[in-house]
């Protein structure tokens, strides 16, 4: 059976025929062609989905987008301002965090949900928030970098 | 031509393709999305060895939405693997499987979920077989038969090769020490799970793109697994999301989603499942190793005798190199005249394991440098001070007749004792906490193809447009390691223009000359030699041209800042699009190969091809550890890794290789295993699979050290397998210091510390670790003259250079 789903994704209001019990994921990669979102596991055990709805990290393979409706729905796609990068986007391409690059999108997007409640986190709030997001390429050292100049950075421009 | 300084090289820039990955813009395979295309699925096998007697396809076929059901009859009766001396594999396996999950049918279907349901339609009739589940059950067993081929009843390879006279240097030694060692077997585990979309066009000409490390030896295979003109076959490499080395081989999925495009006409995209990629594997061995080892009482070593079971799974896959690997690099670190090496491969009916992250060399690494350390303790030396005292010549040949070039492991050795307060700290930590060395080294590219042939094991066509842009093209595959940028820093250091001017077409087999593929770290050295010499004759023709122009001397002119231009005097010169005109106008379009080859060293003895490389990388490790006695738990606080890169070409990315290296080591030895129950692998999952997170990775300290080597573009090496092996080895030396137990077994999880310990308590040999060796009888050595100590020859040979 399909639904019609009504989703707020990046800003931006999407219409979708779906079948009820597609994930987020699926919709967002296969009907919205926003292929940013990554999948890992499709189990909810690698972080690598990650987009973030209400703001707050969301597991896009567990969740059913008839839940996400009336909700924002952010994906990596979201996250530059027109042509502007986003300050982490910015710094995960100067630090060399995204090796691969598989896992930036969740991380990314962990990340950004944590300096919105955290201006300036602390290298071991930042690895609490990111241990959720497995990484196999970096050792993860250039990421909690990048996070952190990031954090510096959006803390110049507001102060 | 004068170069004074270098202006890109030496820089720490972001990646070429950073930008496109941080905004999600990069395409992986699986994210390729094609007009009118079919979704495939592979049924696997559910038991680990039995005989196919029936499939029944006809109710998978009449499910509405499928367009095509195939078996192994819809495919060319060819066995393939990736070693011409392996050929046991099949893409869906006809008349038995040997482990679970082989392949058996393959379903093209509107959507994934149709696709499924229609592999559960099929019936296939299996009749169990006697499975074997290790290398002494293998072993036991000579009347079950996983392959027909090999050295013996189930074993793939037996070898036996002895340098010099070992049992006299083992008499000469003041201390000869024989320990036992086990290594379980990991898995690569990339974030990405493997992706394959086969077009068949109407053409009759067939395009994969795949998350492939070898899009050459693919489409090698490919040609010959669908009997198809290699020439009507393009294999593109998507941007691969983690390989490790689980992308090396040709798989099951990448063939069946070819053949299911030519029967349905469309294109078919197969995307394995996590479960399936635990199941794929080719990962890292499991080995069993026994090493007897002569020492002086300054600690060093006299000669080595080293042994290697490998518990290969159920195919061949890389398994003949692997095992050579297993005995190959013991020498190359630290002087050891004399060397004979056994090593068996058994096959068993699991996934089959093949080339992760060092292939092969992490676990004698480990056995060695524990080895080391029980020596340094037995002879009171100090195990930092005993390995800086014995260190391998630099360019010489080893025993086992390895050339060597630069060595900078003693500076390697130095800068952690030093970063890591060893001297203040080793065996005077307070009870529970330690701290351990070890050293390693990796080699910077295979010395051999996997194919015998004479042709260039890297090559580069670049292109310079009169815009002033420049195209690379090169079959190498970024993997996430950044090879694409590598080729452009290099480019762009020869031409003196940006990075940016530079767009690097890579890994497009109809485009692109062949790379064979980025394993055995030998991108940035092959392909980026390759580089250099296109680069280099691309900038005598603009050079030559702007002379012309400018009524100078070709060798009063330098290429600087995007301006080609009289050295000391910037006014008189155009700029790099200027000189393109220039030159295109004065010879034609302006297209440049580059070819290399790496020098020709192999060792004339059967195996003398597996070891041999240009170069070769040293590192040098110290890591603290905590290790509760409660818990058993070993938490690793602080690393130090000194990494001898020869030269860091962007230290940035290097320092991201050492990281990521150190990371996977320490999954190695701490948790990660690659484990089965009948057949059935015990945690398929990336939860139970446990691997380390933010959380369990301490704050890494990485040193690069510079030998500038005269084999490497820039006088480069690796950096992106050798420093995961010294870290598996400090760990367990420094649970040693902690605890003062042994734990010769990987990875050292909680309950082998907590058995030690209490062994310890008891007054007992506080050691965890195999107890027995399988029976086998090793064949008699080839025994071959010890090389050690001749002076290195054939330093930079280029075969391609004129």
């Amino acid at each position: 059976m399909k639904t019609l789903l009504t989703l707020t994704v990046n800003g931006e209001e999407r219409q979708v025929l779906a079948p009820v019990h597609k994930t987020l994921l699926e919709v967002l990669r296969e009907d919205l062609e926003l292929t940013g979102t990554k999948h890992g596991c499709e189990l909810g055990e690698c972080g690598t989905c990650t987009v973030l709805v209400d703001g707050d990290p969301a597991l896009s393979c567990l969740i059913l987008p008839v839940e996400c409706q009336g909700r924002p729905i952010k994906t990596v796609e979201g996250m530059a301002r027109g042509s502007q990068l986003h300050p982490l986007q910015q710094a995960f391409a100067e630090l060399g965090a995204a090796q691969c690059g598989y896992c930036t999108p969740g991380i990314l997007l962990t990340a950004e949900a944590l300096l919105a409640s955290r201006a300036l986190p602390t290298r071991d709030e930042v690895r609490r928030a990111l241990a959720g997001n497995l990484c196999r390429c970096t050792g993860y050292t250039k990421i909690l970098d990048a996070v952190e100049l990031a954090a510096l950075r959006m803390k110049e421009v507001t102060a | 031509m004068k170069k004074e300084r270098f202006s890109v090289v030496g820089q720490s820039l972001p990646k070429i393709d950073a930008w496109a990955k941080v905004v999600g813009e990069t395409k992986y395979a699986d994210d390729l999305i094609l007009p009118r295309m079919a979704h495939g699925k592979l049924l696997r096998s559910p038991h680990p060895h039995a005989l196919i007697r029936r499939i029944d396809t006809t109710r998978a076929r009449s499910l509405p939405g499928v367009y095509a059901v195939i078996t192994g009859l819809d495919l060319p009766r060819v066995k393939f693997g990736i070693l011409p001396v392996s050929q046991d594999e099949e893409a869906l396996c006809v008349d038995k499987v040997r482990m679970v999950g082989d392949a058996v049918a393959a379903v093209a279907a509107i959507d994934e979920e149709t696709a499924e349901r229609a592999t559960e339609l099929i019936e296939v009739e299996y009749e169990p077989l006697r499975s074997l589940m290790s290398i002494e059950d293998s072993l036991a067993h000579p009347e079950v038969r996983i392959h027909e081929y090999g050295d013996g009843p189930n074993v793939h390879k037996a070898v036996s090769l002895q340098f010099g006279d070992v049992e006299a240097a083992l008499a000469r030694a003041d201390l000869v020490r024989e320990d036992v060692f086990y290594f379980e077997g990991n898995t690569h585990m990339p974030m990405e799970q493997h992706s394959a979309v086969a077009h068949w066009g109407a053409d009759g000409k067939l395009t994969l793109w795949s998350s492939t490390q070898t899009p050459h030896y693919v489409h090698r295979l490919l040609a010959r697994i669908l009997d198809l003109p290699q020439a009507h076959i393009r294999v593109i490499a998507a941007p691969v999301g983690g390989g490790f080395g689980g992308k090396l081989d040709p798989f099951a999925h990448e063939i069946a989603a070819c053949r299911l495009s030519q029967l349905t006409g469309r294109p078919v995209k197969i995307t394995l499942t996590r479960e399936e990629v635990f199941y794929v594997h080719r990962g890292r061995h499991p080995v069993l190793m026994w090493i007897r080892t002569g020492f002086a009482k300054d600690g060093a070593i006299t000669g080595m005798h080293f042994r290697s079971w490998l518990d290969g799974g159920a195919y061949g896959s890389y398994g003949v190199a692997s095992t050579f690997y297993t005995g190959a690099l013991q020498t190359v670190t630290y002087k050891i005249p004399a060397y004979k090496f056994e090593g068996v491969r058994v096959f068993t009916n699991k996934p089959p394991c093949g080339p992760k992250r060092g292939h092969g060399t992490p676990q004698p690494r480990f056995a060695m440098e524990c080895q080391i350390d029980k020596a340094a303790v037995d002879l009171g030396l100090d195990p930092a001070e005993m390995r800086r005292q014995n260190l391998a010549e630099p360019f010489t040949r080893t025993a086992n007749h390895l050339t060597v070039t630069t060595i900078g492991l003693g500076e390697c050795i130095d800068r952690v004792v030093e970063a890591s307060g060893w001297r203040q700290k080793a065996g005077r930590l307070p009870a529970g906490k330690g701290i351990g060395i070890a050293c390693s080294s990796y080699l910077t590219g295979a010395g051999t193809a996997i194919y015998w042939n004479d042709m260039p094991h890297s090559g580069v066509v670049l292109r310079a447009d009169r815009s002033g842009l420049v195209a690379v093209l090169c079959g190498a595959t970024d993997i996430g390691q950044g090879s694409d940028s590598i080729l452009a820093y290099l480019v762009a250091e020869v031409l003196g223009i940006d990075p940016k001017d530079i767009r690097v077409h890579p890994a497009d087999t109809d485009l692109t000359p062949v790379d064979l593929g980025s394993y055995s770290s030998r991108v940035t050295l092959m392909a980026g030699n390759a580089a250099i010499q296109a680069a280099e004759r691309l900038r005598e023709k603009l050079v030559a041209a702007v002379a012309r122009k400018l009524e100078v001397e070709p060798g009063a002119l330098v290429a600087r800042d995007r301006r080609i231009f009289v050295d000391g005097d910037p006014d008189r010169g155009v700029d790099f699009a200027q000189a393109v005109v220039l030159a295109e106008s004065l010879y034609g379009v302006l297209a440049f190969p580059g070819s290399y080859a790496p020098p020709r060293r192999a060792g004339k003895y059967k195996g003398g091809g597996v070891g041999p490389s240009p170069c070769y990388s040293y590192s040098a490790c110290v890591v603290e550890v905590d290790v509760d006695e409660e818990t058993g738990e070993v938490r690793p606080t602080e690393i130090w890794i000194a990494h001898d890169v020869g030269r860091a070409l962007n230290p940035l990315l290097v320092e991201g290789q050492v990281e990521g290296s150190v990371y996977m080591g320490l999954g190695e030895v701490l948790m990660e295993e690659q484990v089965f129950r009948k057949g059935v692998h015990k945690i398929p999952s990336l939860l139970e699979y446990k691997s380390p997170t933010t959380l369990e990775t301490p704050e890494i300290h990485t040193i690069l050290v510079e030998t500038d080597d005269p084999e490497g573009p820039f006088g480069a090496k690796e950096a992106g397998q050798g420093p995961l092996l010294p870290v598996i080895p400090a760990v367990a030396n420094a649970v040693y210091d902690a605890a003062r137990v042994r734990i010769d077994e990987i990875p050292i999880t909680p309950d082998k510390v907590l058995k030690a310990l209490d062994l310890r308590r008891q007054g007992r040999p506080a050691r965890v670790g195999p107890e027995r060796l399988p029976l086998f009888a090793f064949p008699a050595a080839r025994v071959i003259e010890s090389a050690f100590g001749e002076p290195a020859q054939n330093i930079a040979e280029r075969p391609f250079s004129s």
